[in-house]
């Protein structure tokens, strides 16, 4: 999986990281998603690879709660460890 | 519109047919028009006031399993399951796939606050060539939050008519009138359109040609053709269309910041959502476990069933019959069929489980519960269970029996058999818990401290234990949050009706045949013998009263009985720490092992039934030798 540095090797804004390491109110591009029948339920509720959500809630065990315009998808924290994203705003938008 | 009128303007029934529905197959010249949309956005509703006939609604994701039939104007008229998207991946949508297949007209179900997801569906049944019409709902609410929507624009895009309806408010039948007569086929991409068309010499319609290609194996199978592989791609294109679709139709957006989207987030977060939770529990718990529990069960119970029905069918009985031959115990006695049966069930269990369903689809209704799944599920990862399963394991404080049957939530059957096992080992129901805190309350703070340790370790136990036992991993949770919502009065009421009646349909065979083994094990002497046979283990391994046998005895009938049995006893602290202890852990009810077994069948109901007599003496007895 091709890690998204800087020129100078430094990790970026643009830096790939899991989802269930983002933080609250942080707005996310989904980069990948896991193959299969989970990533059909994705595209199903609205969130596909290349869309932009905001990780609404993040709990303390890694429990993570998307928002997409209305729409808000619950993910456990194994699903959200295998799910990639890029941060594209860190203000909170809560 | 008369029904001859709206008959003549619908498409004659497609003639080929391979779907096997069993109980679906009905009179081909009937035209069938189907309601198929998320879960959540009001069909059952619709259906109801169509078809006039009662169904259960429904707010957690996909708990309408069973499916509804009913007649409108001449047209067969079917409720399905909530689904996202027509496919294979579970059981509900098995279920909505077969009958969307074979349904001459689709009533397309959308939630006009959430189009971004509905559409998906929308536009794979018209993808699947249904003649269909959009039904946009919530249209209160679209108008509350000012979502500006282009319904005209949005029918130009999919190529059928959409109608707005306020379900809630009710439905008007011209519209539906007209919905039904202007079904017909949606704007489909010309190349997929011409592939599924070829294809159709192999399927029997668009519509299966197209869940082949998505990789349905099950359709492929009827067909004896090999699975497609474009799922991944016809999907990202439609999400594609779909996002482009409400780009141009919705407008106006205005986020804001109101009550019910903070309350939701303070559900989810465990730093506010225990507090929401433990404020939800007691406002159940004074509800159900009291006012029912207490006031109208102490009425209903000790003044209608005690007081005046069971003397009045013993004098009956004794009229006809002397009450100590073996009929008479048997039909009026201490496990009497009449007597026993009907106070428990009309007196007890009614206004209990009435109560409880009311507070059920209250939660439900609510989208209260998918949250609080979100909150729990890390913690239920290490029982195995998925976050959903919280539902069950809480309702089980209530009532073991009725929660043992919402076990059938769970995705899997690994986190059924979990959950199940978890609810007979170690939750005791209301009835019980009424009597234990009677109990510990008197023997003391300590007792209390480390019945609850006990209690919650055995709990953890289980859990773990099953875990590592049983094959494969906890589903992961990928869950749809719904909006939460004031429920309706009139929904919840309709849904306690059908449910408190199903309950009792299916409850009073058992019970009465439960009561009816009970009563003969008591004249011939079984029962006895049995109370002998564990004596041994009362007095010695547990240091119990020799008394406490019989106490067990009643709890195999019912867990209350045995408790309070314990309760007439001049027992020590400790010795009641062990002997609730057992009691807790020890077997379910009857009632309650009866559905165990129906749920689980009866070799997994008689394992878990046989294995709390084992963990619950040998635990109390670990106990008792450590404290005593």
């Amino acid at each position: 999986m091709a890690v998204g540095k800087g020129s100078a090797g430094r990790m970026t804004e643009s830096t790939v990281i899991p989802l269930i390491k983002a933080k609250m109110g942080q707005s996310l591009r989904i980069q990948s998603l896991p193959h299969g029948k989970l990533r059909a339920y994705f595209i199903r509720l609205g969130i596909s690879e290349g869309d932009v959500a905001v990780c609404h809630e993040r709990l303390p065990g890694g429990t993570v709660v998307l928002r997409k315009n209305r729409q808000e998808i619950a993910i456990g924290h194994k699903l959200a460890g295998e799910i990639l994203v890029i941060v594209v705003k860190k203000e909170r938008s809560v | 519109m008369t029904p001859d009128d709206l008959h003549a303007r619908v498409p004659h029934r497609e003639q080929h047919r391979h779907v096997e529905l069993g109980f679906l197959q009905q009179d081909l010249s009937v035209a069938k028009i189907v309601l198929v949309g998320n879960p959540n956005v009001g069909k059952s509703l619709i259906f109801n006031a169509l078809s006039g006939l009662y169904v259960d609604v429904s707010n957690f994701p996909g708990t309408t399993v069973e499916i509804e039939r009913g007649r409108y104007k001449g047209f067969e008229l079917f409720d399905t399951p909530g689904i996202y998207g027509v496919s294979s991946f579970n059981d509900e949508e098995r279920v909505a796939r077969d009958i969307i297949l074979t349904a001459d007209i689709v009533l397309n179900v959308v939630d006009g606050t959430h189009l971004e997801r509905d559409l998906f569906l929308t536009q794979q049944l018209i993808d699947m060539g249904k003649k269909m019409t959009v039904l946009v709902n919530f249209m209160d609410e679209v108008e509350k939050h000012r979502i500006d929507i282009d319904l005209d624009r949005l029918s130009h895009f999919l190529g059928v008519d959409v109608f707005p309806i306020t379900a809630i408010n009710g439905i008007d039948p011209q519209l539906i009138d007209l919905a039904v007569s202007s079904a017909r086929e949606g704007t489909q991409r010309r190349e997929l359109h011409s592939y599924l068309h070829s294809m159709l010499s192999m399927m029997g319609s668009q519509g299966e040609a197209l869940l082949v290609l998505e990789g349905d194996e099950t359709v492929a199978d009827r067909h004896g053709v090999a699975v497609g592989l474009r799922r991944e791609e016809l999907y990202v294109d439609r999400r594609n269309r779909v996002n482009y679709i409400v780009n141009q139709i919705l407008r106006d957006i205005h986020p804001h910041n109101r009550f019910s989207e903070l309350l939701g987030r303070w559900s989810v977060n465990p730093i506010t959502g225990v507090p929401l939770l433990l404020l939800v529990l007691y406002c159940a718990y004074l509800f159900v476990g009291k006012l029912v529990a207490q006031d109208i069960v102490g009425f209903t119970e000790g003044e209608i069933g005690k007081n005046l029905w069971e003397p009045w069918i013993r004098g009956v009985v004794g009229s006809l019959m002397p009450l100590s031959s073996w009929l008479g115990s048997l039909l009026v006695g201490e496990f009497g069929v009449i007597t026993l049966t009907t106070t428990y069930l009309l007196f007890l269990l009614l206004p209990l489980v009435a109560a409880f369903y009311i507070a059920l689809s209250i939660l439900e209704d609510s989208g209260y519960l998918p949250r609080l799944a979100t909150m729990v599920d890390r913690g239920l990862g290490f029982l195995g269970l998925n976050g959903r399963a919280v539902i069950p394991l809480i309702l089980g404080f209530g009532c073991v029996t009725s929660a043992t049957i919402t076990t059938r939530l769970l995705n899997t059957e690994r986190e059924k058999t979990i959950a199940t096992a978890i609810l007979q080992f170690a939750i005791p129901c209301s009835a019980q818990i009424a009597v234990i805190a009677a109990l510990l309350a008197g023997a003391g703070f300590g007792v209390m401290i480390l019945y609850t340790v006990v209690i919650v370790a055995v709990l953890i136990s289980v859990g773990t234990v099953l875990n590592r036992m049983l094959k494969g991993s906890p589903e992961p949770l990928l869950l749809d949050l719904p909006p939460l919502r004031l429920p309706k009065s009139k929904n919840v009421m309709r849904k306690t009706y059908i449910r408190t009646s199903q309950f009792m349909k299916e409850a009073a065979v058992w019970f009465f045949a439960g009561a009816l083994a009970v009563g003969i094990a008591d004249v011939t002497g079984a029962l006895e013998f049995l109370q002998k046979a564990i004596m041994p283990l009362t007095t010695r391994w547990l240091q119990l009263p020799p008394e406490a046998a019989t106490a067990f005895i009643m709890g195999v009938v019912r867990r209350d009985f045995g408790a309070a049995g314990l309760y007439q006893m001049n027992l020590e602290p400790f010795q009641i720490l062990v002997a609730l202890i057992t009691i807790t852990l020890f077997v379910p009810c009857v009632a309650s092992l009866m559905v165990m077994m129906k749920e689980r069948g009866l070799k997994e109901g008689l394992v878990i039934w046989a294995s709390t007599w084992v963990v619950a003496f040998f635990i109390g007895g670990v106990v008792s030798q450590i404290v005593m």
